[in-house]
C-alpha cells in the first residue's frame, strides 16, 4: 500500500510539474515546448516498432501521411479539426497496413532500405503532385484548432500554453495505451519475435503477423504526432518530412534507448533540452546538425545502453536502494 | 527518334560511369566489412569540394586536384574505418547508424565551411564532339567516363590478380574462414575503406564541374547507389555495374519523357521491386545484415 501511495504522490508531482512549465518560460520556449511533447509521441511510437527488432527509415514520412491527412480532411472536407486529427492517424495506420505486405517480406537492412525506398516515394508524390498536396511548396493555412471555453480556461489554441495542454493530454493518453500494449500479451510477444523469432514462431506465434500489427500502431500514433503537428504550425511541405528529420528521430531513440519505454523519450528531452538551453544560448545554432552527428556517433561507441543505461544504472546503486529502504520503513 | 535514343545513350553512359564508381565503393565496404555505409554519398561530395577548393580556388591543375582528391577521400575512408567501424565491428546496425551520424558532420562541417550555396566550377574544357546535329558528347563527360572505365579495370585487376586482392574477396566470401588463413581482417576492412572512400572522392571530383555541387548532393548520389547495389544483388561487384548501367538507361529515358521526380519515383519502385521479389537482390547470395 505504502508503494502505490509513494507512486501515486510521484506522478501527482510529475503531473503538477507538467502543467506548471509553461509559466516560466519565454513565448519561444513555450512554443518549443509544443514541439517537444509532439516529438516525445513520435520516439515512444517508433519505439513500438523497434522491439519487434526492425528498424524503418520512414517512420518520419507515416508521420507526414498523419499531417497531410488530417490537414486536407479539414481543409477540402471542412471535417471537425480533432477528428480530422483522429482520421489522420487512422489513415496513417492504413497506409502502414497496405506498406507491410512489402515491407515484411524484408528483414534488417534490407527492410531498413525498403522502408527508407517507400517513404521517399511517399514523399516524392506530395512534391509531384500540386493537386492535392500542393507541390513542393505543400499545403499552407491548415485549419487551426477551434477556440473552446471549459469555464476556468480559456483555450485560444493560437496560443502555445493552450496547445501545449492539448498535446499534453493527447500525448498522455496515446503514451499510456503504448504502455498498456506493451505490458499485454501482445507486447511480451513483440519482444518474443525480437529475441527469439525461431522459437516464436515454431510456438505457434506468427511473426509476421505481430511485426505487423506493431508497425500499423506505431504509425498510427505518428500519424497522430504529426496531426497535431500540422494543425498547430499551420504549414507543412514535403521537406519537414524529409530524411534529416529522420535523422533526428534516430538519434533521439539511440542517445535514449530503446530497452525502456522511457528510454527515446530521455533522449528526447535531453537532446531538446541541450539544443535550445546550451547550443541557443553560446549562439551555436548553426552547428546543431553538427553536434547531432557527432552525439549520434559518440554514443553509439561509447553508451551503447544509451542515457537509459545510465537511469537504470542509478536506480540500482546500492544507495539508492538503502534509501529506498529507509524511506519505506521510516514512512511505515 | 533514333537519335533521342543515342543521345540518352550517351547521358546515361556519362550517369552510368560515376555511379558505378560509387555504388562499387559502396558494394566492396559492403562485402568485407558487413556494413551498411550511408555516408558514402557525402564521401562523393567531399571530392567534389576538394576540386572547389583548389581547382576553382587556388587554380591548381584539374589532373592533380582529382588525384589529391582520391587521396584525400580515401584517407576519410580509413578515418572512418578506424574511429566508427573497427570498434562496432561486431555491431552491423551500430556501424550503420554511426555512418548516418557521420554524413550529418561532413554536411555540417562543409556547410560551415563553404555555405550551403550552389558553388559553380567552371568548365575544364567546352569542346564537344559532334556526332549529328542533335547528337554531341562534351569531352568532359567523355572524360569522366574513360576514367571510370580505368578505375573499375584497375580494381578488377587488383582483385582477381594480386594476392591481396585475392585476400579482400576471401574475407568477403567468408571473413572467419580468411581470418584462419592468416588473413588480416585489419588490413582488408582499411583496404576496403580506402578503396572505395577513393573512387566515390575521385568520381566526385571529376563530375563536379558538370553537376551542381551544394552539400546536400549527396543524397540523390546515395539514393541511386542503394538502389544500384539493391537491384545488382548486394555484394557483387559486376552486378552492380551491370545495374548502375540498367538505371541510368532508364533514369535518364523517365527524365527526357516525363520528368525527374517520376524518374526518382520509377527508380525506387524498381528497387522495391526487386526486394519484393528477393529480398536479398537479383545477383545477390550472402544475407549478412
Amino acid at each position: 500500500m505504502r508503494r502505490v501511495a509513494i507512486l501515486a504522490s510521484a506522478v501527482a508531482i510529475m503531473v503538477a510539474a507538467l502543467l506548471a512549465l509553461p509559466f516560466g518560460l519565454s513565448f519561444s520556449q513555450q512554443e518549443i515546448l509544443v514541439f517537444l511533447i509532439i516529438n516525445v509521441l513520435v520516439v515512444a511510437s517508433y519505439r513500438l516498432l523497434t522491439l519487434t527488432g526492425e528498424w524503418s527509415l520512414g517512420h518520419v514520412v507515416i508521420m507526414g501521411v498523419g499531417a497531410y491527412a488530417s490537414a486536407l480532411y479539414s481543409k477540402e472536407f471542412g471535417v471537425f479539426v480533432p477528428v480530422a486529427m483522429l482520421l489522420g492517424a487512422f489513415t496513417s495506420a492504413l497506409i502502414a497496413m497496405a506498406l507491410s505486405y512489402p515491407l515484411f517480406r524484408m528483414k534488417g537492412f534490407y527492410f531498413l532500405i525498403g522502408s527508407f525506398a517507400a517513404g521517399e516515394v511517399i514523399r516524392l508524390l506530395w512534391k509531384r503532385f500540386r493537386d492535392p498536396f500542393g507541390g513542393p511548396k505543400g499545403i499552407k493555412k491548415i485549419e487551426p484548432m477551434p477556440d473552446f471555453d471549459i469555464g476556468i480556461w480559456q483555450f485560444d489554441f493560437f496560443e502555445p500554453t493552450s496547445y501545449y495542454y492539448f498535446s499534453l493530454v493527447v500525448v498522455g493518453v496515446s503514451l499510456w495505451v503504448l504502455w498498456r500494449i506493451e505490458k499485454s500479451p501482445v507486447g511480451l510477444t513483440f519482444h518474443a519475435v525480437h529475441w527469439q523469432d525461431r522459437l516464436a514462431e515454431s510456438a505457434g506465434v506468427n511473426a509476421r503477423a505481430y511485426k505487423t500489427l506493431a508497425f500499423v500502431i506505431a504509425s498510427g500514433f505518428a500519424g497522430l504526432a504529426g496531426a497535431l503537428l500540422a494543425h498547430y504550425i499551420g504549414t507543412i511541405n514535403p521537406n519537414s518530412f524529409d530524411i534529416e528529420q529522420m535523422v533526428f528521430v534516430l538519434t533521439w531513440v539511440i542517445v535514449g534507448g530503446t530497452s525502456t519505454i522511457y528510454g527515446p523519450i530521455i533522449g528526447c528531452i535531453a537532446l531538446t533540452t541541450f539544443n535550445e538551453i546550451i547550443l541557443r544560448e553560446i549562439g551555436l545554432e548553426q552547428g546543431r546538425p553538427l553536434v547531432y552527428g557527432l552525439v549520434m556517433i559518440a554514443s553509439v561507441l561509447f553508451l551503447p545502453k544509451g542515457l537509459e543505461g545510465i537511469v537504470q544504472k542509478a536506480f540500482s546503486t546500492s544507495l539508492f536502494k538503502s534509501m529506498l529502504g529507509a524511506q519505506t520503513r521510516g514512512s511505515s | 527518334m533514333i537519335e533521342l535514343i543515342a543521345q540518352t545513350g550517351l547521358n546515361a553512359l556519362y550517369a552510368a560511369a560515376y555511379l558505378s564508381l560509387v555504388a562499387v565503393g559502396l558494394v566492396l565496404i559492403f562485402g568485407v566489412m558487413g556494413v551498411i555505409n550511408f555516408a558514402h554519398g557525402e564521401l562523393f561530395m567531399l571530392g567534389a569540394y576538394v576540386v572547389v577548393a583548389l581547382y576553382t580556388g587556388l587554380e591548381m591543375p584539374f589532373v592533380l586536384v582529382a588525384a589529391l582528391a582520391l587521396m584525400f577521400v580515401g584517407c576519410v575512408g580509413l578515418l572512418m574505418e578506424f574511429a566508427m567501424f573497427r570498434p562496432l565491428r561486431s555491431n552491423p546496425l551500430g556501424g550503420l547508424v554511426a555512418s548516418i551520424g557521420f554524413l550529418v558532420v561532413l554536411q555540417a562541417l562543409v556547410s560551415m565551411g563553404f555555405g550551403v550555396r550552389m558553388e559553380h566550377v567552371p568548365p575544364v574544357t567546352q569542346e564537344v564532339i559532334v556526332f549529328s546535329e542533335k547528337v554531341r558528347l562534351p569531352v568532359q563527360r567523355l572524360a569522366v567516363i574513360v576514367a571510370a572505365a580505368l578505375f573499375l579495370g584497375a580494381l578488377w585487376l587488383f582483385l582477381k590478380r594480386t594476392r591481396f586482392g585475392w585476400a579482400l574477396r576471401a574475407s568477403a566470401q567468408d571473413p572467419e574462414a580468411a581470418a584462419l588463413q592468416g588473413i588480416s581482417i585489419r588490413k582488408t576492412s582499411m583496404m576496403a575503406m580506402f578503396i572505395g572512400g577513393a573512387l566515390a572522392g575521385v568520381a566526385g571530383a571529376l563530375t563536379a564541374p558538370l553537376i551542381s555541387v551544394n552539400p546536400n548532393m549527396g543524397h540523390s548520389v546515395i539514393v541511386a547507389a542503394f538502389i544500384v547495389i539493391i537491384v545488382g544483388g548486394v555484394g557483387s561487384l559486376e552486378g552492380a555495374v551491370v545495374a548502375a548501367f540498367a538505371y541510368s538507361f532508364i533514369h535518364t529515358a523517365v527524365t527526357t519523357i516525363w520528368d525527374g521526380v517520376i524518374a526518382d519515383i520509377v527508380g525506387l519502385l524498381l528497387m522495391l521491386g526487386v526486394l519484393i521479389v528477393k529480398p536479398t537482390g537479383l545477383f545477390g547470395t550472402a544475407d549478412r545484415a
